[in-house]
């Protein structure tokens, strides 16, 4: 029988604050166990939290950037369950007044646009972290503090996804949008941004949810995709077998490509929320709000449609361009010095591309300025250098960070377009190539870009190939 | 001997006056401390070596003519659920046995900058939870007056400490009346101020809407001492206030003519002992001689008090305790199999039967089905009782009425009945649940020779005008004066 998959998505993104939502530690990862830790994010004795401003206005851009309802008075509550990455045994949470409800984002599946709704943007403490031995039977496992109490943002959308390829639409969207506004570095391998999903079935037509199962452990995106399909094939044999499905909770394994049952519905947790009596309610006001809207830049699928509306440029070009927000900002600033917008997006999509991922370099901290690589699609344009050289110029403009203009002059790297010096050059390829002459005498044309190469090998590339050209066949011919 | 009996402000000014050495003072408190304290047994820890060490420091300062602080040379016992760094803070429990905070509390600090000498916790009920100190895991603490007798809790330790005279001054904390129920029982001054006006860093939590910390003294000038120095902002403590710090002192001598004094009449009903009733009559007339106007006011919502309490404090106390696991510090129950059966054991074994009937009964009132009912319906019945004070303090300037239903109870009596037990902080819960300030004041004695305390509650954040109505009292009898027989 054919089944309408149900998927909604929950997504944490720590949020790239100095310090943790609590207290004054570093956020920074990778240090050493427990380094980055006090009383108040260990859960000591008597410690009370105080809430990191930063932290809640990023919360706030994000639910602001994703279309949410503000709830103008919000607090938070304490989420309770028992686990050993958790010093109070209670998580800083919000539950019963979230900063900001029934908000939307659009996805684009296949150039159609689709809404996808948000039932809640919330902002919680993050756990530790634990380590267990590599040594079998070990009777301990250790716990690293670090993370705990770093800023958390969890993003609730509703079920309204209906395939893989709409939940990977959604994932990538989401994920640009924090990356655009700034709040998370979305580092899926260093944790900072996780997904589950929530996946059921019900008939074509019908109207009443199926039972959902919630998937946990999902480490990737490709992870996110690959558990979809296997519960979507799980599901759907049982119903065909008319068994039921039943609510639960399921971990994903990576390993073996399938999920297996982590706890059933009746085993749910409760988890005693209660307002946060160590934290006053927050009231948002109108002069707040606004004051953060205006932090909030241009999103990227509007980018991308303004790019393809104001500069013509195609879907699939303006997509490359929004991809990164910083390659985004680059054309734009590039733009600013000569109005040539195609020119650029090819060199920032095919030639800045191609050296990053070359030259393995971090995109954040690139050597190159906008107004370096306007400079050198000037000289291009100009016809002071070739293409050809440019490319050159190009590189090690990435390397150098240095100005287009030093490195053709540090080079000598200016193109010769002096028919004079050119013809010079001719003069000597054609003494010294004979055979080349009598093939194209004898109507061999290929002979003619051989000569055209041996110039260029003469000139260092630095000879403008359309006067060699023309002169090297006036010269032949006549 | 003589010496010990000052008060605060009396030794301060010996001190400054060089007429003694902090040194001498602190040798004869610890020996008074080993005579004593054997029966009393108000203290769970000693700081003897690290107190002569601050006392000889403060000594050379004013050898040196070097600028001391407010409370320099005052000896201070300090309640043991609040943190001192370097120095085992346990409330009482063996689930905290041995644990030393990396951290001073925010009021120790406080006080360390104002130089007073720390000389050792205080004993209380298992993490503040009780009304006699009996729930402790380490000792039971009496009564000076009669030591059959309960001083009353949870800061009976300290209250006892300052009415035997082996403490100047000490800190306590409330979460129910915890400092204004022992001191009355005690006959000292307790003080629980505005929810807000004390930072609570590093007072562990019990009820953390309802938890202050607050002086014990031995009279009103000493308590406005005490607290102009704890009070005050503090920015890891978002639920401290950030209103100015009067000094207390100024003005406490003002008077109460023409002051308007209620008297509620729902604290005057069923279970209030004879003696208590009587002295507190005789207190009111005294009000009338020194010309306030006694009228009768009504706080309707009373009677809902206790259950409210007994559900906001226990739900958020089993949340305040879920960090005692066993994981990071304190106790860790030995031979356990896996993770579960460690949280489990250890709990069980590390909290006493008090603390573990809380935490069930805070468990289930916010247990999933069961929170619209008991604790969000409890939140609601808390602001009526909160409103009951505003409609009152709209046309009075202060209640007064009895602390304790009743005055010292002997040790035992009530511990099998933990509903007799809830009732001992009828009259001081209410004050805490709405946020109010309050003050017990020493104000006459049993037949059986037991001190019996007045209860003046005012307003938030008027605790200038508190102390003003209780030194008027205090200026008018010698009941603080009292000694008990040790």
């Amino acid at each position: 029988m054919d089944y309408e998959v149900v998927i909604g998505l929950e997504t944490h993104a720590e949020l790239s604050t100095i310090t943790k939502l609590f207290c004054g530690c570093s956020t920074k990862f990778g240090a050493e166990p427990n380094t980055q830790v006090c009383p108040v994010c260990l859960g000591m004795p008597g410690v009370l939290p105080v809430v990191n401003k930063k932290a809640f206005e990023y919360a706030l851009k994000a639910a602001i950037a994703l279309n949410c309802t503000i709830n103008r008075y919000t607090n938070f509550d304490r989420k309770s369950y028992y686990y050993p990455d958790l010093p109070k045994n209670y998580q800083i949470s919000q539950n019963y007044y979230n900063l900001g409800i029934d908000g939307y984002m659009t996805i684009e599946v296949n150039n159609v646009i689709k809404k996808i709704r948000m039932h809640n943007v919330h902002l919680e403490e993050e756990a530790g972290k634990l380590i267990h031995p590599e040594n079998a039977g070990a009777d301990y496992s250790l716990v690293d503090f670090n993370r705990a109490g770093v800023p958390l943002l969890e993003i609730v959308s509703c079920p309204d996804m209906r395939n893989a390829t709409e939940v990977e639409s959604y994932m990538h969207a989401l994920k640009k949008i924090l990356l655009y506004t700034g709040i998370s570095d979305c580092k899926m391998q260093e944790g900072s941004l996780r997904f589950e999903a929530s996946i059921s079935l019900r008939k074509i037509g019908e109207e009443k949810l199926g039972n959902r199962v919630e998937m946990k452990n999902l480490n990737s995106m490709k992870s996110v995709l690959k558990a979809i399909e296997y519960e979507t094939s799980r599901q759907s044999e049982l119903l065909d077998r008319g068994e039921k499905i039943e609510r639960e909770t399921r971990l994903w394994d990576e390993i073996r490509e399938r999920s297996v049952r982590m706890r059933s519905k009746e085993e749910a947790q409760d988890y005693r929320y209660f307002p946060e009596p160590d934290l006053l309610p927050f009231v948002i006001d109108e002069k707040w709000i606004c004051s953060i809207q205006e932090t909030i830049p241009e999103l990227p699928l509007e980018r991308k449609q303004r790019f393809v509306e104001t500069f013509q440029l195609s879907d699939y070009d303006a997509g490359l361009l929004i991809e990164d927000k910083i390659l985004a900002d680059f054309f734009e600033e590039c733009l600013k010095e000569v109005n040539l917008p195609k020119v650029f997006c090819n060199w920032i999509i095919n030639d800045l591309l191609r050296e990053v991922k070359e030259k393995k370099l971090d995109i954040t901290s690139l050597k190159i300025k906008p107004d370096q690589l306007a400079s050198l699609v000037i000289m291009i344009d100009k016809g002071t250098i070739s293409n050809t050289i440019a490319k050159e110029v190009f590189s090690e403009m990435i390397d150098t960070g240095k100005e287009p203009k030093a490195i053709v002059e540090e080079k000598k790297l200016v193109q010769i377009s002096d028919e004079g010096q050119i013809s010079e050059i001719l003069d000597k390829v054609i003494a010294s190539n004979p055979n080349a002459i009598e093939d194209y005498k004898k109507g061999k044309k290929n002979a003619l870009a051989f000569l055209m190469g041996q110039v260029m090998k003469e000139s260092k590339g630095k000879a403008n190939p359309k006067v060699v050209n023309e002169l090297l066949k006036s010269k032949l011919e006549g | 001997m003589k010496l010990l009996s000052f008060t605060a402000l009396q030794i301060r000014r010996k001190i400054l006056a060089r007429e003694i050495r902090t040194s001498d003072l602190i040798k004869e408190l610890y020996e008074r401390i080993n005579k004593v304290d054997p029966d009393v047994q108000s203290f769970l820890a000693l700081n003897e070596k690290a107190a002569f060490d601050a006392a000889k420091e403060i000594d050379q300062k004013i050898a040196n003519s070097v600028k001391v602080g407010l409370l320099a040379g005052i000896p201070i016992a300090i309640k043991d659920n609040i943190c001192t760094e370097g120095i085992a803070t346990t409330c009482a429990s063996k689930i905290l046995r041995n644990f030393i905070p990396p951290y001073d509390a925010f009021v120790i600090k406080r006080l360390k900058e104002e130089d007073a000498i720390i000389i050792g916790k205080t004993n209380l009920d298992e993490f503040a939870m009780g009304s006699s100190t009996e729930n402790s895991s380490y000792k039971i603490t009496r009564n000076p007056y009669n030591l059959n007798c309960v001083p009353g809790g949870s800061s009976g330790g300290s209250t006892a400490a300052v009415a035997a005279d082996i403490a100047f001054m000490a800190l306590g904390s409330e979460t129910g009346g915890s400092i204004r129920q022992p001191a009355a029982l005690c006959g000292v001054v307790g003080l629980k101020p505005t929810y807000g006006r004390v930072s609570r860093y590093g007072l562990i939590a019990f009820g953390s809407s309802l938890d202050q910390i607050g002086p014990v003294a031995k009279d009103v000038c000493d308590t406005a001492l005490l607290l102009s120095v704890i009070a005050g902002k503090d920015k890891h403590d978002s639920t401290c206030a950030d209103i100015g710090v009067p000094d207390y002192l100024k003005g406490i001598d003002g008077g109460v003519k023409g002051f308007r004094v209620g008297v509620p009449v729902e604290y005057f009903g069923k279970g209030l002992d004879d003696d208590v009733r009587t002295a507190v009559d005789k207190a009111l007339k005294i009000y009338e001689k020194l010309g306030a106007k006694i009228v009768e006011v009504s706080l309707p919502h009373t009677e809902y008090a206790v259950a409210v309490y007994y559900i906001v404090a226990n739900a958020e106390a089993s949340s305040n305790l879920a960090r005692f696991d066993g994981v990071r510090y304190g106790f860790r129950s030995n031979d356990v199999k896996g993770i579960d059966e460690m949280y489990c054991r250890s709990r069980s074994e590390g909290f006493g039967n008090e603390v573990k009937r809380r935490i069930m009964l805070g468990n289930y009132a916010l247990s999933s089905g069961y929170y619209d009912a008991y604790y969000l319906k409890a939140s609601k019945v808390r602001n009526l009782i909160k409103k009951d004070f505003d409609e009152v303090f709209k046309k009075i300037d202060c209640i007064i009425c009895p602390t304790s239903p009743v005055p010292a109870f002997e040790i035992g009596e009530r511990v099998n009945n933990p509903l007799e037990m809830y009732l001992s902080d009828i009259y001081t819960i209410p004050a805490n649940l709405s946020g109010i300030p309050g003050i017990s004041i020493p104000c006459g004695f049993s037949k059986k020779g037991l001190p019996i305390g007045l209860q003046i509650l005012t307003n938030c954040f008027e605790e200038a005008k508190m102390l003003q109505i209780a030194y008027a009292f205090e200026r008018e009898t010698d009941f603080h004066l009292a000694k008990p027989k040790l």
